[in-house]
């Protein structure tokens, strides 16, 4: 029976995601594993861009009008998350600058959480929008903007240095022109621009390669969300409370927020993953710039440590029944 | 025949990747002509810095000039990072051989 069960629990999650386990259990048996940091980068670099170009590729089959209203709910979406959370994360008990700084991970969003989440999709035979890489790229920003704003406000109130305009301009380039959002958009407009047939020649690096990567790549975050997770008694209950009990309810909100766009069942899966994920590339430097005084290693611990394994091996299938509970209800 | 040699000043920095870009725009405005920067894995009171997260990282920046100058930036990035930042400042006499470069 136990076997049973076992093998119903795996049937249920992508390949993909033993191999973010298997870095997870490395990490926790103390296993000297560890992935070149250049290899790493690579593979990031490799995951955005791939994401981006079969994104664009769908999104030059299409009309771009269409898809404003799509475009205008994910900003929203985005940038209301941290501003939702704010005084949650208060009444927790955390300091101003630890609040701002997780409301923006949790603002943002994880490009990994997506890619597990489109593969489940595709393994369970469920269609979804598949210009759905444009929502990530327009969302990966505006929860930062917000978390920014945030964290501006909280330095102000407790006049804790931060009133330098120059250096709140310097953070904003780089989070509007950071690498992710840079190479998601920069993807997503190589593949509208070529098209399919453009894109042929290189569609074996990118496309036909692309799982085997994000296998790789999950290896290394399950490396890093291992160590992460040995952190999370030095947080309390606070870190826990974040880290499992928000993605259920920002995945709510971004159903409800795909299902008033009319999306595919798949789509609304696609959009509670985003709203239920939290940023671990893109947050964690902009926030240590925005609110020195955060604790980094807080919103990492809830991001990377908890918050990604649960939806990856969790979430996600929840997401999933959830949008097709939505979808069939009238 | 021995090289003349010149005694400089190199203030070595060891601090989180993030701020990397504002040093060297302090220390350029500080006097500073040039820098060396390289990605190191680091330990201290602040804990394990491993690297393995894009916040997570480390960078050395080594500057060679004028003591006045090396002071000037030691100062600033004491009293504007120190305080929430891990970084480390060190100094050291160096001889270097075309002392206008520096």
């Amino acid at each position: 029976m136990a076997t049973t069960l076992w093998q119903h629990v795996a049937s249920m999650l992508d390949a993909v995601v033993f191999f973010f386990l298997l870095g997870v259990a490395a990490r926790l048996l103390k296993s000297d594993l560890r992935l070149p940091e250049a290899l790493y980068e690579t593979l990031s670099i490799f995951l955005l861009l791939a994401i981006g170009l079969k994104g664009g590729i769908e999104l030059s089959r299409q009309p771009l009008a269409a898809l404003a209203p799509q475009v205008l709910a994910c900003v929203a979406l985005g940038f209301a998350i941290p501003f939702a959370l704010w005084p949650l994360l208060r009444a927790l008990k955390l300091s101003a600058p630890d609040a701002a700084s997780l409301a923006a991970h949790y603002g943002s969003v994880s490009v990994v959480t997506f890619a597990v989440a489109t593969a489940a999709l595709v393994r369970e035979g469920i269609a979804y929008e598949s210009h759905a890489a444009l929502w990530v790229a327009v969302m990966e920003a505006p929860g930062l903007v917000a978390g920014i704003l945030l964290a501006r406000m909280a330095t102000r109130r407790s006049n804790a240095g931060g009133g330098n305009t120059t250096r709140w301009r310097a953070l904003m380039h780089d989070v509007l022109c950071g690498k992710s959002v840079l190479l998601l958009a920069g993807g997503l407009l190589i593949g509208a621009l070529a098209g399919i047939e453009g894109t042929a020649p290189i569609r074996l690096l990118f496309v036909d390669l692309f799982k085997g990567v994000l296998a790789l790549f999950l290896l290394e975050l399950g490396l890093v969300a291992g160590a992460r997770l040995l952190e999370v008694r030095r947080f309390g209950l606070a870190v826990l409370v974040v880290g499992l009990g928000l993605p259920p309810v920002l995945a709510l909100a971004g159903a409800m927020t795909g299902l008033m766009l009319g999306l595919s069942t798949g789509g609304i899966a696609i959009l509670a993953t985003l709203a239920a994920s939290a940023s671990y590339i893109a947050a964690p430097t902009a926030m240590r710039i925005a609110v020195p005084e955060a604790n980094a290693a807080l919103s990492i611990t809830a991001a990377l440590g908890l918050t990604f394994p649960f939806n990856i091996v969790v979430g996600v299938p929840l997401y999933i029944a959830l949008a097709q509970y939505l979808s069939a209800t009238p | 025949m021995s090289l003349q040699k010149y005694p400089k000043t190199m203030l070595v920095i060891v601090a989180e990747a993030a701020l990397e870009k504002s040093i060297v725009g302090d220390a350029r405005e500080r006097g500073a002509l040039g820098w060396t920067v390289t990605e190191v894995r680091s330990a201290g009171l602040d804990g394990e810095r491993e690297g393995s997260w894009e916040a997570d990282r480390t960078v050395e920046l080594k500057l060679i000039c004028e003591p006045d100058v090396a002071d000037a930036i030691a100062r600033h990035v004491l009293t504007t990072y120190a305080r929430h930042y891990a970084v480390t400042l060190s100094f050291s006499e160096v001889s270097v051989l075309r002392p206008e470069r520096f």
